[in-house]
Protein backbone atom coordinates (compact mmCIF):
# COMPACT_ATOMS: atom_id res chain seq x y z
CA UNK A 1 0.00 0.00 0.00
CA UNK A 2 2.88 2.34 0.84
CA UNK A 3 4.56 1.58 -2.48
CA UNK A 4 1.26 2.32 -4.21
CA UNK A 5 0.99 5.69 -2.51
CA UNK A 6 4.61 6.55 -3.32
CA UNK A 7 4.12 5.71 -7.00
CA UNK A 8 0.87 7.68 -7.10
CA UNK A 9 2.50 10.79 -5.68
CA UNK A 10 5.55 10.47 -7.93
CA UNK A 11 3.45 10.18 -11.08
CA UNK A 12 1.02 12.93 -10.15
CA UNK A 13 3.88 15.22 -9.13
CA UNK A 14 5.57 14.65 -12.51
CA UNK A 15 2.24 15.19 -14.28
CA UNK A 16 1.56 18.51 -12.56
CA UNK A 17 5.11 19.82 -12.87
CA UNK A 18 5.31 18.94 -16.56
CA UNK A 19 1.87 20.47 -17.19
CA UNK A 20 3.17 23.70 -15.67
CA UNK A 21 6.37 23.45 -17.72
CA UNK A 22 4.31 23.10 -20.94
CA UNK A 23 3.03 26.64 -20.48
CA UNK A 24 6.12 28.13 -18.85
CA UNK A 25 8.99 26.92 -21.04
CA UNK A 26 10.15 29.38 -23.67
CA UNK A 27 11.18 26.87 -26.31
CA UNK A 28 8.07 25.46 -27.99
CA UNK A 29 9.71 22.14 -28.78
CA UNK A 30 10.51 21.77 -25.09
CA UNK A 31 6.89 22.40 -24.20
CA UNK A 32 5.81 19.64 -26.59
CA UNK A 33 8.30 17.29 -24.91
CA UNK A 34 6.87 18.23 -21.52
CA UNK A 35 3.38 17.59 -22.91
CA UNK A 36 4.53 14.10 -23.88
CA UNK A 37 5.91 13.54 -20.38
CA UNK A 38 2.56 14.69 -19.02
CA UNK A 39 0.67 12.21 -21.23
CA UNK A 40 2.96 9.39 -20.16
CA UNK A 41 2.61 10.06 -16.45
CA UNK A 42 -1.17 10.34 -16.80
CA UNK A 43 -1.29 7.00 -18.57
CA UNK A 44 0.79 5.58 -15.69
CA UNK A 45 -1.89 6.93 -13.32
CA UNK A 46 -4.58 5.24 -15.43
CA UNK A 47 -2.71 1.95 -15.18
CA UNK A 48 -2.38 2.38 -11.41
CA UNK A 49 -6.15 2.57 -10.91
CA UNK A 50 -6.51 -0.63 -12.95
CA UNK A 51 -7.63 0.96 -16.22
CA UNK A 52 -4.79 -0.60 -18.20
CA UNK A 53 -6.66 -0.47 -21.52
CA UNK A 54 -7.24 3.28 -21.22
CA UNK A 55 -3.62 3.82 -20.22
CA UNK A 56 -2.28 1.92 -23.21
CA UNK A 57 -4.69 3.63 -25.63
CA UNK A 58 -3.58 6.95 -24.16
CA UNK A 59 0.03 6.01 -24.92
CA UNK A 60 -0.71 4.77 -28.44
CA UNK A 61 -3.04 7.55 -29.56
CA UNK A 62 -1.77 10.65 -27.76
CA UNK A 63 1.93 9.94 -27.35
CA UNK A 64 2.44 7.74 -30.39
CA UNK A 65 0.45 9.76 -32.91
CA UNK A 66 -0.96 13.11 -31.78
CA UNK A 67 2.18 14.38 -30.04
CA UNK A 68 4.31 13.34 -33.03
CA UNK A 69 2.14 15.58 -35.21
CA UNK A 70 2.48 18.41 -32.66
CA UNK A 71 6.25 18.01 -32.80
CA UNK A 72 6.11 18.05 -36.59
CA UNK A 73 4.13 21.27 -36.69
CA UNK A 74 6.26 22.97 -34.04
CA UNK A 75 9.53 21.95 -35.66
CA UNK A 76 8.51 22.81 -39.22
CA UNK A 77 6.65 26.08 -38.72
CA UNK A 78 9.13 27.75 -36.36
CA UNK A 79 6.41 28.49 -33.82
CA UNK A 80 9.02 29.44 -31.22
CA UNK A 81 9.68 32.74 -32.95
CA UNK A 82 5.99 33.52 -33.31
CA UNK A 83 5.43 32.76 -29.64
CA UNK A 84 8.19 35.14 -28.59
CA UNK A 85 6.87 37.88 -30.88
CA UNK A 86 3.41 37.39 -29.51
CA UNK A 87 4.61 37.59 -25.92
CA UNK A 88 6.73 40.69 -26.48
CA UNK A 89 4.40 42.72 -28.69
CA UNK A 90 2.18 45.50 -27.32
CA UNK A 91 -1.19 44.40 -28.69
CA UNK A 92 -1.00 40.91 -27.19
CA UNK A 93 -2.73 42.01 -23.98
CA UNK A 94 -6.11 41.66 -25.72
CA UNK A 95 -5.80 37.89 -25.56
CA UNK A 96 -5.27 37.69 -21.82
CA UNK A 97 -8.88 38.46 -20.72
CA UNK A 98 -10.22 35.79 -23.10
CA UNK A 99 -7.80 33.25 -21.67
CA UNK A 100 -8.80 34.23 -18.15
CA UNK A 101 -12.52 33.85 -18.93
CA UNK A 102 -11.96 30.39 -20.43
CA UNK A 103 -9.87 29.20 -17.50
CA UNK A 104 -12.43 30.48 -14.96
CA UNK A 105 -15.18 28.67 -16.89
CA UNK A 106 -13.20 25.40 -16.87
CA UNK A 107 -12.49 25.83 -13.15
CA UNK A 108 -16.21 26.23 -12.30
CA UNK A 109 -17.13 23.28 -14.51
CA UNK A 110 -14.64 21.14 -12.62
CA UNK A 111 -16.07 22.34 -9.28
CA UNK A 112 -19.60 21.49 -10.41
CA UNK A 113 -18.61 18.03 -11.66
CA UNK A 114 -16.55 17.06 -8.62
CA UNK A 115 -19.02 18.61 -6.17
CA UNK A 116 -21.94 16.83 -7.83
CA UNK A 117 -20.03 13.58 -7.60
CA UNK A 118 -19.42 14.07 -3.90
CA UNK A 119 -22.74 15.51 -2.67
CA UNK A 120 -25.33 14.15 -5.14
CA UNK A 121 -24.10 10.65 -6.04
CA UNK A 122 -27.61 9.61 -7.11
CA UNK A 123 -27.36 11.93 -10.13
CA UNK A 124 -24.74 9.72 -11.72
CA UNK A 125 -26.19 6.32 -12.51
CA UNK A 126 -23.51 3.66 -12.34
CA UNK A 127 -25.85 0.71 -12.02
CA UNK A 128 -24.58 -0.95 -15.16
CA UNK A 129 -21.05 -0.90 -13.82
CA UNK A 130 -21.76 -3.42 -11.07
CA UNK A 131 -21.76 -6.66 -13.05
CA UNK A 132 -18.48 -6.09 -14.85
CA UNK A 133 -16.04 -6.37 -12.00
CA UNK A 134 -14.97 -9.91 -12.83
CA UNK A 135 -14.10 -9.18 -16.47
CA UNK A 136 -10.89 -7.59 -17.71
CA UNK A 137 -11.47 -3.94 -18.40
CA UNK A 138 -11.02 -4.34 -22.15
CA UNK A 139 -14.00 -6.70 -22.19
CA UNK A 140 -16.08 -4.49 -19.93
CA UNK A 141 -15.39 -1.38 -22.04
CA UNK A 142 -16.42 -3.26 -25.15
CA UNK A 143 -19.49 -4.62 -23.38
CA UNK A 144 -20.65 -1.10 -22.52
CA UNK A 145 -19.55 0.73 -25.67
CA UNK A 146 -21.16 -1.74 -28.07
CA UNK A 147 -24.46 -2.19 -26.19
CA UNK A 148 -25.67 0.80 -24.16
CA UNK A 149 -23.73 3.49 -26.01
CA UNK A 150 -23.55 2.04 -29.51
CA UNK A 151 -25.20 5.06 -31.15
CA UNK A 152 -22.99 7.62 -29.42
CA UNK A 153 -19.97 5.50 -30.25
CA UNK A 154 -20.91 5.23 -33.93
CA UNK A 155 -21.72 8.93 -34.17
CA UNK A 156 -18.36 9.91 -32.69
CA UNK A 157 -16.66 7.61 -35.18
CA UNK A 158 -18.59 9.25 -38.03
CA UNK A 159 -17.60 12.72 -36.80
CA UNK A 160 -13.94 11.70 -36.80
CA UNK A 161 -14.28 10.29 -40.31
CA UNK A 162 -15.92 13.49 -41.55
CA UNK A 163 -13.20 15.57 -39.92
CA UNK A 164 -10.57 13.48 -41.64
CA UNK A 165 -12.22 13.78 -45.05
CA UNK A 166 -12.67 17.52 -44.46
CA UNK A 167 -8.98 17.96 -43.68
CA UNK A 168 -8.03 16.09 -46.83
CA UNK A 169 -10.45 18.13 -48.98
CA UNK A 170 -9.16 21.41 -47.51
CA UNK A 171 -5.52 20.66 -48.13
CA UNK A 172 -5.80 18.76 -51.40
CA UNK A 173 -4.80 20.87 -54.35
CA UNK A 174 -4.47 19.75 -57.92
CA UNK A 175 -1.47 21.58 -59.25
CA UNK A 176 -0.95 22.23 -62.94
CA UNK A 177 2.20 21.22 -64.70
CA UNK A 178 3.35 18.60 -62.22
CA UNK A 179 4.63 15.39 -63.75
CA UNK A 180 3.45 12.30 -61.92
CA UNK A 181 4.61 8.77 -62.48
CA UNK A 182 2.26 6.03 -63.55
CA UNK A 183 3.50 2.85 -61.93
CA UNK A 184 1.66 0.55 -64.33
CA UNK A 185 3.20 2.39 -67.28
CA UNK A 186 6.66 2.09 -65.74
CA UNK A 187 6.34 -1.61 -65.03
CA UNK A 188 4.79 -2.55 -68.37
CA UNK A 189 7.56 -0.85 -70.38
CA UNK A 190 9.25 -3.26 -72.76
CA UNK A 191 12.76 -3.30 -74.11
CA UNK A 192 11.58 -2.86 -77.70
CA UNK A 193 10.04 0.57 -77.01
CA UNK A 194 12.83 1.80 -74.78
CA UNK A 195 16.04 0.89 -76.59
CA UNK A 196 16.86 1.03 -80.26
CA UNK A 197 20.03 -0.22 -81.92
CA UNK A 198 21.24 1.92 -84.79
CA UNK A 199 23.87 1.34 -87.40
CA UNK A 200 26.00 4.50 -87.25
CA UNK A 201 27.92 5.33 -90.45
CA UNK A 202 31.28 6.87 -89.65
CA UNK A 203 31.74 10.64 -90.00
CA UNK A 204 27.99 11.14 -90.57
CA UNK A 205 26.15 10.36 -87.36
CA UNK A 206 22.45 9.61 -87.03
CA UNK A 207 19.37 11.64 -86.25
CA UNK A 208 17.39 10.46 -83.23
CA UNK A 209 13.89 11.65 -82.33
CA UNK A 210 13.08 13.91 -85.23
CA UNK B 1 12.98 -7.33 4.56
CA UNK B 2 10.14 -8.91 2.60
CA UNK B 3 10.12 -5.96 0.23
CA UNK B 4 13.83 -6.30 -0.33
CA UNK B 5 13.47 -10.01 -1.06
CA UNK B 6 10.81 -9.46 -3.71
CA UNK B 7 12.77 -6.61 -5.22
CA UNK B 8 15.91 -8.76 -5.46
CA UNK B 9 13.93 -11.61 -7.00
CA UNK B 10 12.49 -9.28 -9.63
CA UNK B 11 15.89 -7.77 -10.38
CA UNK B 12 17.31 -11.26 -10.77
CA UNK B 13 14.53 -12.18 -13.22
CA UNK B 14 15.02 -8.97 -15.18
CA UNK B 15 18.77 -9.55 -15.47
CA UNK B 16 18.10 -13.13 -16.53
CA UNK B 17 16.08 -11.73 -19.44
CA UNK B 18 18.11 -8.61 -20.25
CA UNK B 19 21.59 -10.09 -20.46
CA UNK B 20 20.60 -12.81 -22.97
CA UNK B 21 18.77 -10.18 -25.03
CA UNK B 22 21.83 -7.91 -25.11
CA UNK B 23 24.17 -10.79 -25.94
CA UNK B 24 21.86 -11.99 -28.68
CA UNK B 25 21.71 -8.46 -30.09
CA UNK B 26 25.49 -8.61 -30.44
CA UNK B 27 25.28 -12.04 -32.07
CA UNK B 28 22.50 -10.93 -34.37
CA UNK B 29 24.58 -8.03 -35.70
CA UNK B 30 27.23 -10.58 -36.62
CA UNK B 31 24.62 -12.83 -38.25
CA UNK B 32 23.21 -9.88 -40.18
CA UNK B 33 26.61 -9.00 -41.61
CA UNK B 34 27.41 -12.65 -42.37
CA UNK B 35 24.16 -13.27 -44.27
CA UNK B 36 24.57 -10.00 -46.10
CA UNK B 37 28.10 -11.00 -47.09
CA UNK B 38 27.15 -14.50 -48.21
CA UNK B 39 24.43 -13.17 -50.51
CA UNK B 40 27.02 -10.91 -52.10
CA UNK B 41 29.64 -13.72 -52.32
CA UNK B 42 31.88 -12.16 -49.69
CA UNK B 43 33.19 -13.65 -46.46
CA UNK B 44 31.93 -11.07 -43.99
CA UNK B 45 33.47 -10.66 -40.53
CA UNK B 46 35.45 -13.86 -39.92
CA UNK B 47 38.67 -12.82 -38.17
CA UNK B 48 37.90 -11.97 -34.54
CA UNK B 49 37.14 -15.14 -32.60
CA UNK B 50 35.72 -18.37 -34.05
CA UNK B 51 33.85 -17.58 -37.31
CA UNK B 52 34.25 -13.91 -36.40
CA UNK B 53 31.69 -14.29 -33.63
CA UNK B 54 33.44 -11.73 -31.42
CA UNK B 55 33.49 -9.05 -34.12
CA UNK B 56 30.57 -7.16 -32.54
CA UNK B 57 32.28 -7.26 -29.16
CA UNK B 58 35.38 -5.75 -30.72
CA UNK B 59 33.27 -3.06 -32.37
CA UNK B 60 31.50 -2.31 -29.11
CA UNK B 61 34.84 -1.98 -27.28
CA UNK B 62 36.03 0.40 -29.95
CA UNK B 63 32.92 2.55 -29.45
CA UNK B 64 33.36 2.55 -25.68
CA UNK B 65 36.89 3.88 -25.89
CA UNK B 66 36.09 6.60 -28.42
CA UNK B 67 35.50 10.14 -27.31
CA UNK B 68 31.91 11.34 -27.10
CA UNK B 69 31.64 14.58 -29.04
CA UNK B 70 28.67 16.80 -28.28
CA UNK B 71 28.16 19.55 -30.89
CA UNK B 72 28.47 23.02 -29.41
CA UNK B 73 25.21 24.31 -30.88
CA UNK B 74 23.19 21.24 -29.95
CA UNK B 75 20.52 21.05 -27.28
CA UNK B 76 22.62 19.10 -24.81
CA UNK B 77 20.05 17.50 -22.53
CA UNK B 78 17.85 16.23 -25.36
CA UNK B 79 20.93 15.23 -27.37
CA UNK B 80 22.07 12.93 -24.56
CA UNK B 81 18.56 11.76 -23.75
CA UNK B 82 17.77 10.55 -27.29
CA UNK B 83 19.99 7.41 -27.45
CA UNK B 84 19.03 6.54 -23.87
CA UNK B 85 15.35 6.64 -24.80
CA UNK B 86 15.88 4.53 -27.93
CA UNK B 87 17.76 1.88 -25.98
CA UNK B 88 15.39 1.82 -23.00
CA UNK B 89 12.28 1.54 -25.16
CA UNK B 90 13.83 -1.27 -27.17
CA UNK B 91 14.55 -3.21 -23.98
CA UNK B 92 11.44 -2.63 -21.82
CA UNK B 93 9.16 -4.15 -24.43
CA UNK B 94 10.78 -7.55 -23.76
CA UNK B 95 9.06 -7.64 -20.36
CA UNK B 96 5.85 -9.06 -21.84
CA UNK B 97 7.26 -11.49 -24.42
CA UNK B 98 6.32 -15.04 -23.31
CA UNK B 99 9.04 -17.67 -23.65
CA UNK B 100 6.81 -20.44 -22.33
CA UNK B 101 3.52 -21.15 -20.59
CA UNK B 102 4.63 -19.21 -17.50
CA UNK B 103 8.10 -18.03 -18.48
CA UNK B 104 7.18 -14.38 -18.82
CA UNK B 105 8.29 -11.42 -16.76
CA UNK B 106 4.91 -9.66 -16.70
CA UNK B 107 1.88 -11.56 -17.92
CA UNK B 108 -0.36 -8.50 -18.32
CA UNK B 109 -3.84 -8.43 -19.82
CA UNK B 110 -3.01 -5.89 -22.50
CA UNK B 111 0.38 -7.29 -23.55
CA UNK B 112 -0.04 -6.71 -27.26
CA UNK B 113 -1.17 -3.11 -26.70
CA UNK B 114 1.86 -2.59 -24.44
CA UNK B 115 4.25 -3.73 -27.17
CA UNK B 116 2.42 -1.62 -29.74
CA UNK B 117 2.58 1.44 -27.47
CA UNK B 118 6.28 0.98 -26.70
CA UNK B 119 7.17 0.50 -30.35
CA UNK B 120 5.17 3.61 -31.25
CA UNK B 121 7.17 5.56 -28.65
CA UNK B 122 10.35 4.46 -30.40
CA UNK B 123 10.01 7.33 -32.86
CA UNK B 124 10.87 9.83 -30.12
CA UNK B 125 14.44 8.65 -29.75
CA UNK B 126 15.01 9.34 -33.43
CA UNK B 127 13.12 12.61 -33.61
CA UNK B 128 14.80 13.96 -30.46
CA UNK B 129 18.24 12.96 -31.72
CA UNK B 130 17.60 14.58 -35.07
CA UNK B 131 16.23 17.80 -33.65
CA UNK B 132 18.76 18.21 -30.84
CA UNK B 133 21.71 17.81 -33.21
CA UNK B 134 20.77 21.22 -34.66
CA UNK B 135 21.99 20.29 -38.10
CA UNK B 136 20.26 19.89 -41.46
CA UNK B 137 20.82 16.23 -42.34
CA UNK B 138 19.89 14.77 -38.94
CA UNK B 139 16.76 16.90 -38.89
CA UNK B 140 15.67 15.74 -42.36
CA UNK B 141 16.32 12.14 -41.33
CA UNK B 142 14.28 12.57 -38.16
CA UNK B 143 11.34 14.10 -40.01
CA UNK B 144 11.39 11.32 -42.60
CA UNK B 145 11.54 8.63 -39.99
CA UNK B 146 8.70 10.11 -37.94
CA UNK B 147 6.38 10.21 -40.95
CA UNK B 148 7.42 6.71 -41.98
CA UNK B 149 6.96 5.12 -38.57
CA UNK B 150 3.60 6.77 -37.91
CA UNK B 151 2.20 5.67 -41.25
CA UNK B 152 3.33 2.06 -41.01
CA UNK B 153 2.10 1.80 -37.43
CA UNK B 154 -1.43 2.24 -38.74
CA UNK B 155 -1.27 -0.86 -40.89
CA UNK B 156 0.48 -2.86 -38.16
CA UNK B 157 -2.35 -1.92 -35.78
CA UNK B 158 -4.97 -3.15 -38.21
CA UNK B 159 -3.06 -6.40 -38.80
CA UNK B 160 -2.99 -6.92 -35.03
CA UNK B 161 -6.78 -6.42 -35.02
CA UNK B 162 -7.01 -9.27 -37.54
CA UNK B 163 -5.19 -11.59 -35.18
CA UNK B 164 -7.12 -10.40 -32.15
CA UNK B 165 -10.42 -11.16 -33.89
CA UNK B 166 -9.36 -14.81 -34.00
CA UNK B 167 -8.12 -14.85 -30.39
CA UNK B 168 -10.51 -12.75 -28.33
CA UNK B 169 -7.87 -11.60 -25.87
CA UNK B 170 -5.06 -9.05 -25.72
CA UNK B 171 -2.85 -11.30 -23.62
CA UNK B 172 0.20 -12.58 -25.51
CA UNK B 173 0.05 -16.02 -23.89
CA UNK B 174 -3.59 -16.38 -24.96
CA UNK B 175 -2.59 -15.40 -28.50
CA UNK B 176 0.01 -18.17 -28.52
CA UNK B 177 -2.35 -20.75 -27.03
CA UNK B 178 -5.06 -19.92 -29.59
CA UNK B 179 -2.66 -21.18 -32.30
CA UNK B 180 -2.49 -24.68 -30.83
CA UNK B 181 -4.44 -26.23 -33.72
CA UNK B 182 -3.25 -24.02 -36.53
CA UNK B 183 -0.71 -21.23 -36.70
CA UNK B 184 -2.24 -17.95 -37.82
CA UNK B 185 0.24 -17.77 -40.67
CA UNK B 186 -1.96 -20.23 -42.62
CA UNK B 187 -5.36 -18.49 -42.53
CA UNK B 188 -3.86 -14.99 -42.35
CA UNK B 189 -0.97 -15.44 -44.78
CA UNK B 190 -1.46 -12.12 -46.65
CA UNK B 191 -1.47 -10.35 -43.30
CA UNK B 192 1.79 -12.08 -42.36
CA UNK B 193 3.43 -10.77 -45.52
CA UNK B 194 2.15 -7.24 -44.91
CA UNK B 195 3.22 -7.44 -41.26
CA UNK B 196 6.69 -8.49 -42.29
CA UNK B 197 7.08 -5.62 -44.75
CA UNK B 198 5.58 -3.11 -42.32
CA UNK B 199 7.94 -4.22 -39.58
CA UNK B 200 10.83 -3.63 -41.97
CA UNK B 201 9.57 -0.06 -42.33
CA UNK B 202 8.87 0.29 -38.62
CA UNK B 203 12.45 -0.63 -37.69
CA UNK B 204 14.02 1.48 -40.46
CA UNK B 205 15.56 -1.54 -42.12
CA UNK B 206 16.46 -1.64 -45.80
CA UNK B 207 14.68 -1.24 -48.24
CA UNK B 208 12.98 1.36 -46.05
CA UNK B 209 16.08 2.82 -44.38
CA UNK B 210 15.37 6.33 -45.68
CA UNK B 211 15.96 7.99 -42.27
CA UNK B 212 19.62 7.01 -42.47
CA UNK B 213 20.07 6.83 -46.22
CA UNK B 214 23.82 7.25 -46.41
CA UNK B 215 23.86 8.45 -50.00
CA UNK B 216 21.61 11.45 -49.46
CA UNK B 217 21.52 12.16 -45.71
CA UNK B 218 25.01 10.98 -44.67
CA UNK B 219 23.56 8.88 -41.84
CA UNK B 220 20.36 10.69 -41.00
CA UNK B 221 19.70 11.28 -37.34
CA UNK B 222 22.95 9.57 -36.27
CA UNK B 223 25.28 11.95 -38.10
CA UNK B 224 26.32 13.99 -35.06
CA UNK B 225 26.60 11.03 -32.68
CA UNK B 226 29.84 9.38 -31.77
CA UNK B 227 31.31 6.83 -29.42
CA UNK B 228 29.05 5.16 -26.87
CA UNK B 229 26.00 7.23 -27.78
CA UNK B 230 26.16 6.02 -31.37
CA UNK B 231 26.56 2.46 -30.08
CA UNK B 232 23.42 2.88 -27.97
CA UNK B 233 21.40 3.95 -31.01
CA UNK B 234 22.74 0.97 -32.85
CA UNK B 235 22.01 -1.49 -30.02
CA UNK B 236 18.51 -0.07 -29.65
CA UNK B 237 17.88 -0.45 -33.36
CA UNK B 238 18.89 -4.10 -33.39
CA UNK B 239 17.00 -4.84 -30.15
CA UNK B 240 13.95 -3.32 -31.86
CA UNK B 241 14.45 -5.57 -34.89
CA UNK B 242 14.65 -8.62 -32.61
CA UNK B 243 11.50 -7.44 -30.85
CA UNK B 244 9.59 -7.14 -34.13
CA UNK B 245 10.77 -10.65 -35.07
CA UNK B 246 9.55 -11.93 -31.70
CA UNK B 247 6.21 -10.18 -32.19
CA UNK B 248 5.86 -11.66 -35.66
CA UNK B 249 6.57 -15.16 -34.40
CA UNK B 250 4.10 -14.75 -31.52
CA UNK B 251 1.33 -13.35 -33.70
CA UNK B 252 1.71 -15.64 -36.70
CA UNK B 253 4.17 -18.48 -36.10
CA UNK B 254 2.78 -19.86 -32.85
CA UNK B 255 5.26 -18.31 -30.41
CA UNK B 256 6.70 -20.94 -28.08
CA UNK B 257 4.53 -23.77 -29.45
CA UNK B 258 6.38 -26.59 -31.14
CA UNK B 259 5.44 -27.07 -34.81
CA UNK B 260 4.47 -30.73 -34.35
CA UNK B 261 2.83 -32.03 -31.19
CA UNK B 262 4.73 -35.34 -31.20
CA UNK B 263 7.02 -37.06 -28.73
CA UNK B 264 10.56 -35.94 -29.58
CA UNK B 265 9.51 -32.38 -30.37
CA UNK B 266 7.58 -31.98 -27.11
CA UNK B 267 10.74 -32.39 -25.08
CA UNK B 268 12.37 -29.27 -26.52
CA UNK B 269 11.41 -26.33 -24.29
CA UNK B 270 9.24 -23.58 -25.77
CA UNK B 271 11.91 -20.93 -25.41
CA UNK B 272 14.11 -22.80 -27.92
CA UNK B 273 11.28 -22.92 -30.44
CA UNK B 274 10.64 -19.21 -30.01
CA UNK B 275 14.34 -18.48 -30.52
CA UNK B 276 14.34 -20.60 -33.69
CA UNK B 277 11.35 -18.71 -35.04
CA UNK B 278 12.91 -15.34 -34.19
CA UNK B 279 16.11 -16.42 -35.96
CA UNK B 280 14.14 -17.55 -39.01
CA UNK B 281 12.40 -14.18 -39.27
CA UNK B 282 15.67 -12.36 -38.67
CA UNK B 283 17.43 -14.22 -41.47
CA UNK B 284 14.56 -13.13 -43.72
CA UNK B 285 15.20 -9.53 -42.56
CA UNK B 286 18.90 -9.90 -43.39
CA UNK B 287 18.16 -11.42 -46.81
CA UNK B 288 15.82 -8.56 -47.66
CA UNK B 289 18.60 -6.12 -46.76
CA UNK B 290 20.96 -7.83 -49.17
CA UNK B 291 18.52 -8.30 -52.04
CA UNK B 292 16.20 -5.31 -52.34
CA UNK B 293 17.30 -1.78 -53.36
CA UNK B 294 16.15 1.22 -51.36
CA UNK B 295 12.67 2.64 -51.95
CA UNK B 296 12.06 6.23 -52.94
CA UNK B 297 10.22 8.27 -50.32
CA UNK B 298 6.98 8.76 -52.27
CA UNK B 299 6.92 5.05 -53.14
CA UNK B 300 7.23 4.27 -49.44
CA UNK B 301 4.29 6.49 -48.54
CA UNK B 302 2.23 5.12 -51.40
CA UNK B 303 2.90 1.55 -50.29
CA UNK B 304 1.91 2.32 -46.71
CA UNK B 305 -1.21 4.38 -47.21
CA UNK B 306 -2.60 3.31 -50.58
CA UNK B 307 -1.85 -0.40 -50.60
CA UNK B 308 -1.26 -1.82 -47.12
CA UNK B 309 -3.91 0.17 -45.26
CA UNK B 310 -6.85 -0.67 -47.61
CA UNK B 311 -5.70 -4.29 -47.94
CA UNK B 312 -5.51 -4.86 -44.21
CA UNK B 313 -8.86 -3.10 -43.69
CA UNK B 314 -10.50 -5.35 -46.28
CA UNK B 315 -8.97 -8.34 -44.54
CA UNK B 316 -10.48 -7.23 -41.21
CA UNK B 317 -13.91 -7.27 -42.86
CA UNK B 318 -13.20 -10.66 -44.44
CA UNK B 319 -11.92 -12.23 -41.22
CA UNK B 320 -14.75 -10.95 -39.08
CA UNK B 321 -17.45 -11.97 -41.57
CA UNK B 322 -15.88 -15.42 -41.97
CA UNK B 323 -15.72 -15.90 -38.20
CA UNK B 324 -19.28 -14.64 -37.78
CA UNK B 325 -20.75 -16.73 -40.59
CA UNK B 326 -19.19 -20.00 -39.44
CA UNK B 327 -19.82 -19.18 -35.77
CA UNK B 328 -16.11 -19.32 -34.94
CA UNK B 329 -15.97 -16.09 -32.95
CA UNK B 330 -14.02 -16.66 -29.74
CA UNK B 331 -16.10 -16.78 -26.59
CA UNK B 332 -15.15 -14.43 -23.81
Amino acid sequence: MIAHAIFFYVFSFIAIISAIMVTVSKNTVHSVFFLILDFISISCLFIMIGAEFLGMIMLIVYVGAVAVLFLFVVMMLNVAQQKNQWLLSEDSSGHIPIGLIISVLIFFELIIVIGGWKYRPELIDTGYLNNISEMTNTHSLGQILYTDFIHVFQISGMILLIAMIGAIVLTFRKREGVKTQSYIKQISRERSEGVELLEVPSNKGVKIDD
Amino acid sequence: MEYLNTIFQEVYKILFLLIPVLVSVAMIVWLDRRVWAFVQKRQGPNVVGPFGLLQTLADALKYVFKEIIIPASSNKIIFILAPIITMTLALIAWAVIPFGEDQVLANINVGILYIFAVSSLGVYGIIMGGWASNSKYPFLGAIRSAAQMVSYEVSIGIIIINVLLCVGSLNLNDIVLAQKDMWFVIPLFPMFVIFFISSLAETNRPPFDLPEAEAELVAGYQTEYSGMMYAMFWLGEYANILLMCALGSILFLGGWLSPIELYPFNLIPGAIWLIFKILFLFILFALVKAIVPRYRYDQLMRLGWKIFLPLSLVYVVLTSSYLFYFNLLPTI
